[in-house]
Formats: C-alpha cells, sequence, structure tokens
C-alpha cells in the first residue's frame, strides 16, 4: 500500500497523478492503460481542487492498494464538502457544437475508463474508489 | 506542453502540439490560439502528432475555440492523433463534432477547400 497527501491545488495535481502512475508502472500495467488511469486520476483530482473547499484549503489523499494480485484500487479522500460524484447526470455526447455543453465530460470519462467507480462518505470525508484491471477497458 | 507554429499555407494555420494537455496546460492552449485569433486567423490545423496525453480539461479548451470559429466562419481541424488521445475523442464524442483526420496534409486539404 502507498499513500500521498497533499493541498488541494491544482500545482499538486501532476505529483499526485504520477504517484498512481508509477505504481500502476511497477504492477506492469500497459502504457495505454497508465494513461488512462492517470486520466480518471486528473479528472477527480480536478473536481476536488475546484469544488471541495470553496471555503478555504484543504487535502487530498490517495492510496494505491493491489487487490487479488490484478486489480490496482485507488482511493481519492478529501474532507471538503459532500459530493457524490455517480449522483451525476451524464452529458449529452451527441449534442452538437453549439449545443454541446462544456461540463459534465470528466466524470463521463472516469466511468468509462475505470473498471468499478465507488463514493461513500465516511466520516466527515468524500472517499473515491476507483479500481482499475491492467488490460484495457473492456 | 509546447505549442508551436508550424506551418502556414494560405489563410490556414498549422500548429502543433506536443505533450500533454490537461488541467493545468489546457488554459495555455485556448489563451495562445486565442491569440492568433485576435490576430485575424481563422482557419487552424492542428498536428496532434506528438500529443500524449489529453484529459477533459483539453477537450473543453479545444471546444471553446471550436465555439469561438464556428461564430467567425472559421474552423479547427485536428491531425494525426496518438491512439490514447484518439480514444479520448472517441469515448467523449468530440471525433462527431470536431474533424478528425488521419494526417496534416488530408487535414489541410479540407482546410483550403473551405
Amino acid at each position: 500500500m502507498s499513500s500521498i497527501q497533499l493541498t488541494a491545488k491544482i500545482e499538486n495535481m501532476e505529483m499526485l497523478v504520477q504517484s498512481v502512475s508509477s505504481i500502476a508502472g511497477n504492477l506492469g500495467f500497459t502504457a495505454k492503460r497508465i494513461r488512462e488511469i492517470e486520466l480518471a486520476v486528473e479528472e477527480a483530482l480536478v473536481n476536488i481542487i475546484n469544488y471541495a473547499y470553496p471555503d478555504g484549503e484543504g487535502d487530498i489523499k490517495v492510496t494505491c492498494t493491489r487487490e487479488d494480485s490484478r486489480a490496482l484500487v485507488i482511493e481519492i479522500e478529501d474532507t471538503g464538502v459532500a459530493f457524490d460524484l455517480m449522483s451525476l447526470k451524464e452529458p449529452d455526447i451527441s449534442a452538437d457544437i453549439s449545443e454541446r455543453q462544456v461540463g459534465g465530460l470528466g466524470i463521463f470519462l472516469i466511468r468509462k475508463l475505470m473498471n468499478e467507480v465507488k463514493y461513500r462518505r465516511k466520516h466527515n470525508r468524500n472517499v473515491l474508489t476507483l479500481v482499475a484491471y491492467p488490460s484495457d477497458r473492456t | 506542453m509546447e505549442i508551436i507554429k508550424s506551418g502556414k499555407e494560405n489563410n490556414l494555420l498549422v500548429v502543433k502540439v506536443t505533450g500533454r494537455m490537461d488541467a493545468v496546460t489546457a488554459p495555455e492552449f485556448e489563451k495562445q490560439l486565442t491569440g492568433w485569433i485576435d490576430e485575424g486567423e481563422i482557419i487552424f490545423v492542428i498536428d496532434f502528432s506528438a500529443l500524449e496525453y489529453i484529459s477533459s480539461a483539453g477537450l473543453r479548451s479545444i471546444l471553446v475555440i471550436a465555439k469561438k470559429l464556428k461564430s467567425l466562419n472559421g474552423k479547427i481541424l485536428l491531425a494525426n492523433m496518438e491512439e490514447s488521445v484518439n480514444e479520448v475523442f472517441e469515448i467523449s464524442g468530440f471525433n462527431s463534432i470536431i474533424p478528425v483526420f488521419d494526417t496534416v496534409q488530408t487535414a489541410i486539404r479540407h482546410g483550403m477547400a473551405s
């Protein structure tokens, strides 16, 4: 298990993302799968950085564990505003260029790229769990 | 991420973007292209052959530019996307709203034809 905790700031995003991708690399995930994991983690982090702490600063904690020798389990925690990202409506991805909305895509990508996505509220913390298997999402 | 003006064909600007378009770097892309639009450029071919990674922040900045160009009767055409970048475009449905071409040359041809 490995864990990293940093202030929820955009400047820290890269370090948090890289902490996950280096673990995925060590576990032998393909380069393509690592990009997908990086993407899902970035989307989750950006969401926290932008919305979790409207009145000040707080932390993000990212913990990686390996489950049943195959899956990488990534837990992303914050102590900010309660927010269940899974409750959001999916964006209309068939809308044309004028109608197309700018938001909501990040969460959609997380759901498409990860094998499992779970949210729970635990002692004033938002805990988002992403589970990724080594091969591609299909 | 690097943004390089890599060619000019008549009224069309070819721009090469390399590295990662993420939440940190995507605003730079938007700012740079907006600058060129303000200088009068309205047809862009973006060479993505060396783009390794794109997140929703990158998609969002491309969408903002595409909307801006549409209102000016201009356009943005993307070319030469790497597999994992292409995958993000497919999943998000962006390849049906922004024209994507296999090569820069094909994109240039389409850009000049309009």
